[in-house]
């Protein structure tokens, strides 16, 4: 996978969450993911094709999606209901939308197919191709959540 | 601007059409209706007067820019302003939208203040 793929990503990361939660978000050391368990409790999962194809997903620790659609909807969020698995697909496909703008001002045209969202505790993330699944860890104010990019190589 | 018209906001997730009307309502609107795609939107259309429609791009059944299309070629609805919101922000996407007749265009992730500058913008 081209490494410099990666970085949009990231950024796109930090400004939607900054943007929408005015959340702090720090990136840890990326890392090859070797299994397809989700390190969280919701994941939002999106298809993208173009210069490459293949899916990217986010997902958010019950601590860390509750304390940042606490901050989207400016009322405390205590459950992990229906509304909170949504704001995770719109998350991702608000950071799909970012990094695929960052990356055309590269010359790297994507498109994103509609998210979806998958909860529950070691749920697991179908990557839709077979290449290396990078995955980035980030620390916020309410926990942890991790982004897998699959690329096909 | 008169915050007495009512909206209409078109977004297939539940959560992006509460924090677009939690956006309006802290701008002064009151009168605020939602739909989950675009189908519903024309639904509603018909049924309510609407004066300005806040519409996600990437629905499923019709999407933001099929709506707009259907908008701008009816009779009754053709000249009510409307506002795209997206994460959708390819050059052709926004061409596209363009020539369809939409009447501004709000890239996702976006704040309070950047919904405000786009909507005093269509009222001028």
């Amino acid at each position: 996978m081209d490494v410099a793929l990666i970085n949009p990503f990231i950024n796109a990361t930090i400004k939607v969450l900054e943007t929408m939660a005015q959340a702090e978000a720090e990136a840890g050391k990326p890392y090859l993911k070797k299994d397809n368990i989700a390190k969280g409790d919701v994941s939002g999962l999106i298809g993208i094709t173009g210069e490459t194809n293949g899916t990217i997903s986010v997902t958010f620790d019950s601590g860390s999606i509750l304390k940042i659609v606490s901050k989207m909807f400016g009322e405390e969020v205590t459950n992990l209901n229906s509304e909170v698995a949504d704001a995770g697909g719109e998350l991702t496909n608000m950071i799909s939308g970012q990094a695929r703008r960052n990356l055309e001002e590269e010359g790297k045209v994507f498109e994103a197919a509609i998210p979806s969202v998958v909860t529950g505790t070691n749920h697991q993330i179908t990557h839709i191709t077979e290449g290396p699944i990078i995955a980035i860890p980030f620390h916020t104010e309410g926990g942890s959540f991790t982004i897998e990019i699959c690329l096909e190589s | 601007m008169d915050l007495s018209i009512t909206v209409l906001v078109v977004d297939d997730f539940a959560t992006m059409r509460r924090i677009v009307k939690n956006i309006l309502r802290q701008l002064g609107f009151e009168n605020i209706i939602e739909a989950d795609d675009g189908t519903t939107a024309l639904d509603a259309l018909k049924k309510n007067k609407i004066d300005l429609i806040v519409s996600d791009w990437n629905m499923p059944k019709m999407t933001g820019l099929e709506l707009l299309k259907t908008v701008r070629a009816s009779d009754e609805y053709k000249d009510v302003p409307f506002l795209m919101v997206t994460a959708e922000t390819q050059k052709q996407n926004v061409l596209d939208a363009v020539q369809a007749g939409v009447s501004n265009y709000v890239v996702k992730p976006f704040t309070a203040e950047q919904i405000s500058d786009k909507l005093q913008k269509i009222y001028g």
